[in-house]
Parts: structure tokens; C-alpha cells; sequence
């Protein structure tokens, strides 16, 4: 039965549901419901919440509970995600599966609470230092937090990789009817390299660190592997009205949805127009952009930001197909009237009328 | 309200209840299997006092959440009416809570309507319901749902405690009431 829910809630109840039981966070607005739903639901559930001193902390404790196999979540806002970023990168290279949340608000600095997405460049190019990728996962709707963030587990389980879980305020905070259908998971393997007790075994190290060089390149290598074979395979993305369409609009979250209003009325216009919408941000879409680059006479990213996933969407086109941007900032979303402007000015070449 | 979609803005200050009258429009709406978002003003202004959230019911997906337009707009207080009037649609509908928002210039491409609801709830016996009864306003001269079904949503948000959901149906219907009689 449907019920409604914000979106933050719903990543929350996703979480218990997929099995997490441990959540360590500090609340930041616009994150803050998944924090309070945990410290309200996770007892009952039998598992812990617990609110760290601060997100250094948080994001640590997370290594410490997913390095000894439990399902374990924190979730954040943009200031507390940059706080996360050197525990990122440890828990990528100790290969520690875990799902972080990052309900964005716009910077730089303390950045207000309104809707962004200018976090892109962090979620997708590796916040923290060294060569490593979390899968980036970016839902759309508040039923799709709820699918993805029980996906989002699994993921992290297959790969034994950070999954990140990245939304805009809108849809932390935006209540829509949601379900909880039974979830099917993947086929996964018992965690034989955790930390869970050495009882009757060789022990296992869960550790981040090779001193030595040659160590360092293999290492590096073999996680290189890794990435490529998630890049391979956890493309996703979904398409609105791209079957017959001469001009394709790239967006993600809450700029999909507006730009999906924005595609309706150009059709009412006759000009065929779809768009195509990054459902994981990193590894991006590119196998499906690229698929459709030969019907495609011109492509407009929309976002949140300075722009910034327009840069990957030119690498993807590779100058076959004019590419424009429309683009709020700050905390602003553009009307699906905007991006229909942007778009007969930018694509078109004509203004307004 | 075109093709089968409506926008809601619902505004006042903190306490008046606009997120919840908002909550109940999402709620019934879904109970009609109808399409809905609901979005409450999340910033810092909360904590300053006024609040506000918007809705859209739809018969078809919902593309964009946001409402920059409302169709019918509320206003529970004055700020709120300097505020939001101007965003209208043209020929979309204003609901004035009267009690406090004084007679301020108006729009000519819109319906201004003006309903005392402190004083209506008041003499139901029950302040704090200015909202529901507001609700029952604009139930009966812009209705999207069925009355019914507004009925049941406000009963199931009124949860474990029958009382709540006896006098909110009560405000609801005195503002249907005094809607048909007055305006």
C-alpha cells in the first residue's frame, strides 16, 4: 500500500529495510530526517544509531563497522560530505562496502539549504585524494530513494565499494506516495575478508595502507580492475520521450523533473525533444548518451550548479553536437519555462515567442 | 489547472497549520490514486516563523515539484499575502484568512477570496482550526477532490485520536458551509 513520504525518510526506511543496522551521522539540514528517522526506528529495529561528534568521526565509524561486515549508512549535507572525503578514500582502498547519503545544499563555504547539485565534481571525480570512484547514485522521485538506496547495499556488497546515495534538498525534503515491494537482492558472497573474529580461522586485515612502491602500483592496479569493471557494468540512466527525438536534454534529480515539464511543452510545440537522465553519475551513462548521438542534432545539460556535469556530457559528444547549458545556482531551480527559453536560444537560435 | 493538474501554494506562519492542511490535500489526493508531490519551504525562514508548502495533484506523472505559479494559493497572514500574491496564475484563486490580513490592494486578473477563519473556528470552539476550515473554503468553491476523500485524509492524519478527527471534520464542513452561504 502506498503511504506518503519524504524523501529523506524514505532513504532511511530503505536502509533498514535492505538490512543496514548500524547508522553513525551528525545532522546537517537538508539531511537531517535520516538521522532522526534512524535514531527513532534503528533500536526497534536491533541495531544501533548513533550521532557522532562530527562527520570526521561519523564517516570513520562507518570504516569500523563496514570493515567488520555489518551493513552500515551515513548520511550528510554538503559541508559534513566534504568532511568525509579523507575517510572516502580510506574506505575505498580498504575496500569497505558501505552507502553514504549526500542531501546536497549549495557553497561554496556553508552554502544555503536551497536545492543544488554543485556537489557533481566531488560525488564523481574522487572528493578525497588518490585514483578511486564511489558508485554514485541518483535518484529521481522518492520511490526511486527507496529502490536505489536497497540497491545501493548491494552494490556495495558485490564490488566491495562506497556507494553514494546523492540527492538535491527538493527531494530530501519533497513527500510523494512511495511502496516497499519485497526487494529482490543479488547473489552475494559470504564476507570472508572481514574483520568478524578470527575464531577457527587465519585472521584478516582490513587495512588501506602499502608503504612500499611496487606494492602501491599493484595495489592500485588491481583496484584499477575494479573500476573498470564497475564502469562497464552499473551504467544507468533513463530516457523520457528520446525515441524520435532531434535534441536531447541531459539532467539529473530534481532538474530532470523540471526539465521533464520542460520537454512536454516543447512538444506541445512540435519540436522533438527528450530527455536523457544519469540515473548513476559516476560510472555516467556514456554507453546510452553515446547510443543516441547519431539522431541527435543538439543536447542541453540542465543543472544545479556552475555546470558541471556539462563537462563530462562534451567529452561524451566530442564536438558531433552542439551542447548548451541552462543552469540555476545558490540554491535556485530554474521554471520549466527557463529551460525552454535556454533552450530555443542556445539550440534553437532563437529567443523567447 | 490545466490538463488535469493543480497547484497549491499553502502559506502563514508557524502554527497555523498551512503544512498540515497541505499534508491533507497530498493524502487524499493519493487515496484517489491521483499523482502528487507535496514540498514544504525547508530554508531558515521556518525558524523566523512563516512557513509554507506547495502542491500539485495531477492525473498524469508530475514532472517538475516545484511551484512557482500556484493555481490557488492560501495565505493565512498578511506577510504571506505581500508575499505570494503577485505568483498567482492569472485567473487562479486567492484565499485570504480575513481575521488578520487586512483589506490590501488586490489583483483584478484573479479571484480574491476573503473568509474570516479564526472567527469561524473560533465559534466552532476551537482556534487552532482556522486552517481545516479554510480547507472546507476552498473545498467548496475550487474542489479537485471529492469531499469524501478529504474527509478520510483528515481522519487518518488525525491518527489514534478520534476527538481530533471529529472536530477537524467539523471545521471542514463549517467552512463548506459558510463558503456556499457567503462567498
Amino acid at each position: 500500500m502506498a503511504m506518503l513520504m519524504k524523501g529523506n525518510e524514505a532513504i532511511a526506511e530503505a536502509a533498514i529495510q535492505a538490512g543496514c543496522r548500524l547508522f553513525y551521522g551528525y545532522p546537517i539540514t537538508p539531511s537531517t530526517e535520516i538521522p532522526e528517522y534512524m535514531s527513532k526506528k534503528m533500536k526497534s529495529s536491533g541495531g544501533t544509531y548513533l550521532q557522532a561528534e562530527s562527520e570526521v568521526a561519523a564517516i570513520n565509524m562507518v570504516y569500523g563497522a563496514g570493515a567488520v561486515g555489518e551493513r552500515v549508512m551515513t548520511g550528510t549535507s554538503s559541508p559534513g560530505f566534504s568532511l568525509m572525503q579523507e575517510g572516502l578514500s580510506y574506505l575505498f582502498a580498504a575496500e569497505i562496502p558501505c552507502v553514504i547519503v549526500d542531501v546536497m545544499r549549495s557553497g561554496p563555504g556553508l552554502g544555503g539549504l536551497g536545492p543544488t547539485q554543485a556537489d557533481y565534481f566531488q560525488l564523481t571525480k574522487g572528493g578525497g585524494h588518490g585514483d578511486y570512484h564511489g558508485i554514485v547514485l541518483a535518484p529521481a522521485s522518492v520511490q526511486e530513494m527507496v529502490d536505489l538506496t536497497k540497491e545501493a547495499f548491494d552494490i556495495a556488497d558485490y564490488y566491495r565499494n562506497l556507494v553514494i546515495v546523492a540527492v538535491d534538498g527538493i527531494l530530501g525534503q519533497m513527500m510523494e506516495p512511495v511502496e516497499f515491494p519485497p526487494y529482490q537482492g543479488r547473489k552475494l558472497s559470504p564476507k570472508t575478508w572481514a574483520a568478524s573474529g578470527a575464531e577457527g580461522r587465519p585472521k584478516n586485515n582490513v587495512i588501506s595502507y602499502y608503504l612500499t612502491p611496487d606494492l602501491g602500483e599493484s595495489e592500485n592496479l588491481r583496484w584499477g580492475q575494479k573500476i573498470s569493471l564497475m564502469k562497464e557494468s552499473e551504467q544507468r540512466f533513463s530516457e523520457y520521450l528520446m525515441d524520435d527525438a532531434e535534441f536531447a536534454f541531459v539532467a539529473f534529480g530534481t532538474s530532470a523533473r523540471i526539465t521533464e515539464t520542460a520537454v512536454d511543452m516543447l512538444r506541445e510545440e512540435g519540436i522533438k525533444v527528450g530527455l536523457f537522465r544519469p540515473v548513476t553519475l559516476w560510472p555516467f551513462p556514456e554507453k546510452g548518451l553515446s547510443a543516441r548521438l547519431p539522431q541527435i542534432k543538439g543536447l542541453m545539460s540542465v543543472e544545479l550548479s556552475s555546470g558541471q556535469m556539462v563537462e563530462d556530457v562534451k567529452l561524451i559528444v566530442n564536438g558531433q553536437a552542439p551542447v548548451g547549458l541552462c543552469k540555476r545556482q545558490g540554491g535556485m531551480t530554474p521554471e520549466p519555462e527557463e529551460v525552454v527559453d535556454a533552450f530555443k536560444k542556445q539550440l534553437l537560435g532563437r529567443g523567447q515567442g | 489547472m490545466t490538463s488535469g493538474i493543480t497547484k497549491y501554494l499553502f502559506a502563514g506562519f508557524g502554527g497555523q497549520g498551512v503544512l498540515f492542511i497541505g499534508k491533507v490535500m497530498a493524502q487524499a489526493a493519493m487515496l484517489a490514486k491521483r499523482q502528487v508531490t507535496w514540498i514544504p519551504a525547508y530554508g531558515p525562514e521556518m525558524r523566523g516563523g512563516t512557513a509554507n508548502c506547495s502542491v500539485i495533484i495531477s492525473n498524469k506523472r508530475i514532472g517538475s515539484p516545484t511551484v512557482g505559479k500556484p493555481d490557488i494559493a492560501l495565505v493565512m497572514n498578511e506577510a504571506s499575502y505581500q508575499k505570494f500574491i503577485a505568483s498567482v496564475v492569472p485567473g487562479g484563486t486567492l484565499y485570504v484568512n480575513s481575521s488578520i490580513v487586512p483589506d490590501l490592494p488586490g489583483r483584478d486578473d484573479i479571484q480574491v477570496v476573503r473568509v474570516p477563519v479564526n472567527d469561524i473556528a473560533h465559534e466552532i470552539g476551537e482556534a487552532k482550526v482556522a486552517n481545516i476550515v479554510m480547507l472546507g473554503v476552498i473545498q467548496a468553491l475550487t474542489p479537485t477532490l471529492e469531499d469524501e476523500i478529504l474527509i478520510k485524509a483528515l481522519v487518518e492524519l488525525a491518527g489514534k485520536k478520534p476527538e481530533l478527527a471529529d472536530l477537524n471534520s467539523r471545521a471542514f464542513k463549517a467552512g463548506i458551509e459558510y463558503a456556499r452561504k457567503h462567498v
